[in-house]
């Protein structure tokens, strides 16, 4: 793998993450339990989605850059190749409505679905707190438009931790019931954070470029930070450290396919359709 | 009849086993988290002005949902809120004998001076 490969995978490992989990706490969107929650979610999510473009944005820049030859192993999905043999350029919504699963890089915690108000919460602390740390390193790389980005998100970023850090503190350490159910959500989800801290082939390239983040400087932050929230909110730190992975690599659990299901449908049936 | 009819409330939808049941249905307002008032200064120098009211269970989180609820648009560079109960209004059935006497005062109006020109602000 040459460097602007993986460049161009390591750009859209954070847009995926992005994507999916914008989608993911977009469909909070009308049922939210109080109408100012409902309002604060679809913020967040628009947040993400408002980084998962320019993500996007920056990849599709790479990738049009790339000779015919490397654009033609870059993706699997036929809906691209067909783009791509055409001699077509590809631009965001390409990327993002014409991917197939396999070559999506997010990692597996951003597809987990909503369950409930814990589970969403849970799963987004997570993310927020890894995002905080990481597009703050982010803000130094030498790929001018990334530390863009990550100086763009940090301020979204910090009000999203914000706002997951306060709802684990407050359900965590509220009544029997809510407690009880953060505990359970943070069980569950525990085994999906590991990924976050794992480095692909593109991150380990890139962190070494210069222009990505080595995410193992993050681990111990991540953890700091974590362990004090957990423990205002009286929750107990899951101890099993056997984690899930694979959707860096593409290999992702069977949520991602119905996400792009319902994500991709209108571009996929009517190709081009703008409203 | 009664236990027929169930009532949708706002985010019930789809989401009643994962939310704990037919709760909805059981919906009481004392359960409810408490209103406040939000108020929204626009720019320095400007006051803060009463926007609108939400629902949150403290003062920390009234600020952040009046965040997200009315400074979306770049409405706002300060937030106040207040909750709704500490407000105290004067009563709209003696607003004859509060506000209706200052009707014919029109000497408390300032406008039998003569301003010179160069005074604008007044």
């Amino acid at each position: 793998m040459n460097e602007s490969t993986s460049q161009l995978i390591y750009t859209l490992q954070l847009a995926d993450n992005a994507l999916i989990l914008g989608h993911r706490i977009s469909e909070w969107c009308g049922h939210g339990p109080v109408l100012e929650q409902d309002i604060a979610l679809t913020n967040t999510a628009l947040d993400h989605l408002g980084q998962a473009r320019s993500f996007y944005q920056h990849a599709a820049e790479q990738f049009n850059l790339m000779p015919v030859e490397v654009k033609k192993q870059q993706f699997v999905s036929p809906a691209l190749q067909q783009k791509i043999d055409k001699g077509e350029s590809l631009d965001e919504d390409d990327l993002a409505y014409l991917r197939d699963g396999w070559d999506f890089r997010n990692v597996l915690l951003v597809e987990q679905p909503n369950k409930d108000w814990a589970y969403t919460v849970v799963r987004s602390f997570f993310a927020d707190v890894f995002n905080f740390y990481f597009y703050k390193e982010l803000q130094k790389s030498k790929d001018a438009a990334l530390a863009a980005i990550a100086e763009k998100s940090l301020k979204e970023v910090t009000y999203h931790l914000r706002w997951s850090s306060e709802w684990m503190i407050r359900l965590g350490d509220g009544t029997e019931e809510s407690h009880e159910r953060m505990q359970t959500a943070l069980n569950e989800r525990w085994a999906y954070s590991g990924e976050l801290f794992e480095m692909s082939a593109a991150d380990k390239a890139m962190a070494e470029a210069g222009i990505g983040v080595d995410v193992a400087t993050i681990k111990p932050l991540w953890d700091a930070h974590v362990d004090g929230i957990l423990q205002e909110a009286t929750l107990e730190k899951p101890a099993n450290k056997w984690m899930q992975s694979g959707g860096k690599d593409g290999r992702h659990s069977e949520h991602l396919g119905y996400i792009l299901a319902e994500l991709q449908f209108m571009q996929r049936a009517y190709p081009n359709m703008e409203w | 009849m009664n236990q027929f009819i169930n009532k949708n409330l706002y985010g019930d939808y789809g989401d009643k086993e994962q939310a704990g049941g037919a709760e909805g249905s059981n919906h009481n307002a004392a359960a409810e988290w408490p209103l406040w008032e939000v108020f929204i200064r626009s720019k320095a120098g400007l006051d803060h002005k009463h926007v609108g009211s939400l629902h949150a269970a403290d003062a920390e989180m009234a600020i952040e949902n009046a965040r997200d609820v009315y400074t979306r648009r770049l409405e706002g560079i300060s937030i106040w809120v207040v909750e709704s109960k500490y407000i105290h209004a004067s009563d709209p059935a003696t607003a004859d004998s509060m506000y209706e006497p200052a009707n014919d005062k029109v000497y408390r109006h300032p406008t039998f001076y003569n301003l010179p020109d160069e005074l604008t602000h007044m």
